[in-house]
């Protein structure tokens, strides 16, 4: 009976159920990735916007600059070290996230059941928040005559205070600081189902702690980790709000460097051009990682 | 003397909580396990055998006493420096290593070479006939073959104290009946001390050298499955070990005269006052004849071999009686039998 009914309703109804859903993949999910697309390879407008004629000027900008008056084309290395900074910065929010985030989710997983939802709860209140907000909450922490360097002076631990706010690390600490529930929750999904008998066993089999938490733990709830870290990255790289907020100006990451170019730079098929090219980023370090994470070695 | 001791357990108590809310899971437990024995600790569950076998393996510590392992104090050594390894209840097996790996497990973790690791996995495997299942996961198991991978898992580092907590409770009753003569050849083929909990009487009469049984956080008997069968110390090691009748009775001329006013010439060992009879349904047999006590069959169930009577006297007392089934004697629901009770394989109990 299932697979006669089953092929008649692959048919005409069949199709016609799934439009909506559909609809909303091709114009919502493909419809902008294709016009970003399209726009990286177009001319510049006088403006804004682009011109209808087809030009590789927005991804040959990507890596090179021609200068004003004599033409000459060298490496645009500002660039590359936008690329590389967010690069670098995005790999240290998943390692600082992933540091805080597996004691936190552990923690969480060994409480009794009725304390387990209200830690998760306050875990996702942020989330509830504005970014902004927060943002500006973290900025008030690290400005100069913030909370922190106040107390840090009033202990007599520094004389003169610390600048942390339009750093690098201001920004690790606000994108860490945004980004740790997104690290946090898939860590706890698995930590959750993980039968702490194991732990018991391997000391059993002359395991340390360290063995344990290695050769047990670890393996065990990969899933978990590699689920988190492509939660916290992938939105790292693309950050805005964070580093133009607690990085200031001039320590843009992708995501400040694509803005520019559709607004004060007025050179939308750069920006186009940046856009797919993070996103092509996103792709291949995502099957980079996976590959290289999920590859079966029994001596872990 | 001391040299053959391989658990020596001393006045082990183990309280959990403090204050009101404190519950004594052992009580001054004190035991001596010989080296390459079958030991079994007997009872029901609550009875804190589990807590002394966790004790002794090392994931919880004793509140007051000590435990020695060969003669060395070893109340605070932790798990993994212990040379004792536990077959878990749960089996516990990694499901992230196959079946070989995990069996390695352990002497991976003491660093010993990769050849030496797989040659003693090899060893063991064969030992638990799971040859051809080395590079399976453990999901890919049956419960039976899971059970024999923990045992295996356990075995491979060659411990000098094997800990089983329960291990066959979750097999089906022809499994666990294989599993129970395995255990056994395995225990006398490696001469490893095993010390096996259990709440089944049937298990541990089968398999133990010897048996401690626990009730309550205490040990109120430690014997070979004959002592325990036959000379229970008090009615609750008669009546979980195997069936037993209990009749009331008092001392009366070197007697003991029952609530029939029978008069039973049973060995009392110095008993004296009222006494409890602690009487194997084995030991009671029926007959058509009018000698004997007088009582009336209530129920009779056949088992094939046997057939159990369940008899009342005259006193409105019940008994069990195990008889042979055998045509010619068979009696029925009602019948008025003489019953006759095997005096000296009687225990007597004090009330």
């Amino acid at each position: 009976m299932s697979n006669a009914a089953g092929k008649r309703s692959k048919g005409a109804t069949g199709w016609l159920l799934s439009t909506p859903a559909l609809v909303l993949l091709v114009l919502a999910a493909s419809g902008p990735l294709l016009i970003v697309a399209v726009y990286s390879v177009l001319e510049k407008g006088d403006y804004s916007g682009v011109r209808w004629i087809l030009s590789g000027d927005g991804w040959f900008q990507v890596l090179f600059q021609r200068d004003i008056f004599d033409q000459t084309v060298s490496f645009a290395d500002a660039n590359l070290s936008i690329f590389w900074r967010s690069i670098k910065l995005s790999i240290a929010t998943t390692l600082i996230t992933f540091a805080f985030g597996l004691p936190t989710a552990w923690f969480i997983a060994t409480r009794p059941p009725k304390a387990r939802a209200i830690w998760l709860f306050l875990i996702t209140i942020p989330f509830w928040t504005n970014l902004l907000i927060r943002t500006f909450a973290i900025m008030e922490v690290i400005r100069n005559q913030g909370i922190l360097n106040t107390a840090l002076m009033n202990m007599g631990l520094i004389s003169e205070p610390i600048q942390i706010l339009y750093t690098d690390t201001a920004v690790l600490i606000g994108m860490a600081y945004v980004y740790l529930p997104l690290m946090v929750l898939p860590l706890y999904a698995a930590i959750d189902r993980f039968d702490f008998r194991l732990i018991e066993a391997g000391y059993d089999l002359y395991a340390s702690r360290w063995q344990v938490l290695r050769s047990v733990i670890l393996p065990i709830v990969k899933p978990g980790i590699i689920a988190g870290s492509i939660l916290v990255f992938i939105p790292s790289l693309g950050a805005y709000v964070t580093p133009r907020v607690l990085g200031g100006g001039k320590n843009m990451m992708i995501g400040n460097f694509i803005e520019l170019q559709f607004g004060q730079g007025q050179n939308w098929p750069l920006g186009a051009a940046l856009s797919t090219l993070l996103l092509l980023i996103v792709l291949v370090s995502l099957i980079v990682y996976t590959r290289v994470s999920s590859r079966d070695d029994p001596h872990g | 003397m001391v040299t053959n001791i391989a658990v020596d357990a001393r006045n082990v108590g183990k309280i959990y909580g403090a204050g009101a809310g404190a519950v004594t899971a052992l009580g001054d437990v004190s035991i001596a396990i010989e080296q390459g024995e079958f030991f079994t600790l007997l009872g029901p569950s609550g009875c804190g055998k589990t807590t002394l076998l966790r004790c002794i393996a090392g994931f919880e510590t004793p509140t007051s006493g000590s435990i020695h392992l060969s003669g060395h104090d070893i109340t605070y050594t932790p798990p993994n420096a212990r040379p004792v390894n536990t077959v878990f209840q749960s089996y516990a097996l990694f499901p992230h290593l196959s079946v070989a790996d995990n069996i390695g497990f352990g002497l991976k973790m003491q660093g010993k070479p990769k050849a030496e690791v797989s040659k003693a996995v090899e060893r063991v495997l064969a030992l638990v006939k799971l040859e051809e299942f080395a590079n399976r996961l453990p999901q890919q198991l049956s419960g039976g073959q899971q059970q024999r991978v923990a045992l295996a898992r356990a075995l491979a580092p060659e411990p000098e104290v094997l800990l089983l907590d329960e291990p066959l409770s979750a097999l089906d009753l022809k499994l666990r009946k294989e599993m129970q003569s395995e255990l056994k050849r395995l225990q006398t083929e490696t001469g490893i001390t095993f010390i096996f909990v259990t709440h089944d009487q049937e298990e541990a009469l089968t398999m133990s050298n010897r048996i401690g049984v626990m009730s309550a956080g205490a040990l109120l008997q430690v014997g070979t499955p004959h002592d325990i069968y036959d000379r229970p110390v008090n009615r609750f090691v008669a009546d979980f070990i195997g069936e037993t009748n209990f009749l009331e009775g008092r001392v009366e001329d070197a007697k003991v005269r029952i609530g029939t006013g029978d008069l039973l010439a049973v060995p009392l060992d110095g008993h004296s006052g009222n006494v409890t009879l602690a009487i194997r349904p084995e030991q009671v047999s029926v007959s058509a004849a009018n000698g004997g006590i007088s009582a009336r069959i209530i129920d009779a169930t056949y088992l094939g071999t046997d057939t159990h009577y369940t008899l009342a006297l005259g006193d409105d007392s019940h008994l069990v009686a195990r008889v042979q089934s055998n045509s010619k004697t068979a009696f029925g629901v009602g019948d008025t039998v003489g019953v006759s009770i095997d005096a000296q394989a009687v225990q007597v109990l004090k009330s």
